[in-house]
């Protein structure tokens, strides 16, 4: 069986105005993994996150997406957690699910309803009277009641209480499928880098380090909260 | 519930913390673990990363899964004798190679090692490495 790279890039770069977000960057990747996509603020995660989703287009540079270029058919395999705010504050809960799963066929009501549970939101809610944290959660709760083959999370842990953190976590690892493939883009390592199979740094649009996170710990004897500290250093 | 150190490869601490539970007889032969998807929510850990702990496990004979019923312990008295000895052996290695490392001798050791073992017999025997772990 030839196995299709989930996403290659080959020398992608990406300005806005002045600033450089990505900068010939090469990367391969393959499915069947949770993969943390670490650096720090301006890095190029959110760029990469959105070129991969098809949102912004590359200023030079190859992309292929499960196979696929960039655009609506690949779009309709992944699922998208945008870092913004990007939820109706009248609405409530159980009406931006309904809201939202018209946009998918692979939307899954049941998964929704599951998740909604384990993340303790209440269907009737409004919300505009939600905390971040809770916002964060059905933001999640969007992504992940999909059936997709890939999701690309962008800092779903930013800013939030610890609780929702930890929450958010378990459900990206509860969620998670076999064969499934899972971008979680992220400053914050701490509290998820158990979950991640991979990693990749960046570092000013570019690859710093990658490679496996067990091998990473083993080889350098270190957590890769710590190694993320001593490559930005 | 296995401690996991992020400092470390978490599969090899999966593996050594059920080995260990069977080791102590805290879990023996039929008993039932969580299942790998259990496993990975309460260690917050990526399920392939349990799904191989899981796989070695059950390729060593500590383990078999049941399709549909869950994974099971089946070590066997000889196996289990075998990984005490292999735990046990580990635990020397590591302990003689920090006593090479502050130069000490025959002597040292023993006496140290006595001492250490009075004193676990003295006291309640709550040093288990469980508490040091972090």
């Amino acid at each position: 069986m030839v196995m299709v790279p989930l996403l290659t890039t080959t020398g992608i770069s990406k300005r806005y105005g002045r600033t450089r977000a990505l900068d010939n960057l090469d990367l391969e990747l393959e499915p069947g993994c949770i993969l943390g996509l670490l650096g720090p603020n301006g890095s190029g995660k959110s760029t990469l996150l959105k070129i991969v989703a098809g949102l912004t287009r590359p200023d030079a540079g190859e992309v292929r997406v499960l196979g696929l270029k960039p655009g609506p058919a690949a779009r309709a395999r992944l699922a998208y957690l945008p870092e913004v705010d990007c939820l109706y504050r009248d609405l409530t809960v159980a009406g931006t699910l309904a809201y939202v799963s018209t946009f998918f066929a692979d939307w899954s009501p049941a998964r929704a309803v599951e998740l909604l549970e384990f993340m303790d939101l209440n269907p009737r809610a409004v919300v505009g009277t939600l905390s971040r944290g809770m916002r964060a959660r059905l933001k999640l709760v969007l992504a992940l009641a999909r059936d997709a083959a890939l999701f690309l999370l962008d800092e779903p842990l930013a800013g939030i209480d610890p609780r929702s953190r930890a929450r958010i976590v378990e459900a990206c690892i509860r969620q998670y499928k076999d064969g499934q493939s899972m971008i979680i883009s992220t400053h914050e390592v701490l509290h998820a880098e158990g979950a991640f199979d991979r990693v990749v740094f960046l570092e000013a649009g570019r690859v710093k380090l990658a490679g496996a996170a067990e091998e990473l710990r083993r080889r350098h004897n270190c957590s890769l909260e710590a190694l993320f500290g001593e490559v930005y250093a | 519930m296995i401690r996991i150190d992020l400092s470390q490869p978490i599969y090899q601490q999966i593996m050594d913390g059920i080995t260990k539970k069977v080791v102590r007889g805290e879990l023996v032969p039929g008993d039932q673990i969580p299942s790998q998807r259990e496993m990975a929510q309460l260690l917050r850990v990526s399920p392939n990363t349990v799904q191989r702990a899981y796989r070695d496990l059950e390729a060593l004979g500590v383990v078999h899964t049941l399709r549909g019923q869950g994974t099971f312990i089946r070590a066997a008295p000889d196996l289990i004798g075998s990984l005490r000895e292999e735990m046990l052996r580990r635990a020397v290695t590591g302990f003689a190679r920090e006593m090479r490392s502050l130069a000490c001798g025959r002597e040292d050791i023993l006496r140290a090692l006595e001492d250490e073992i009075k004193r676990g017999d003295d006291g309640d025997g709550t040093s288990s490495d469980d508490d040091r772990h972090q």
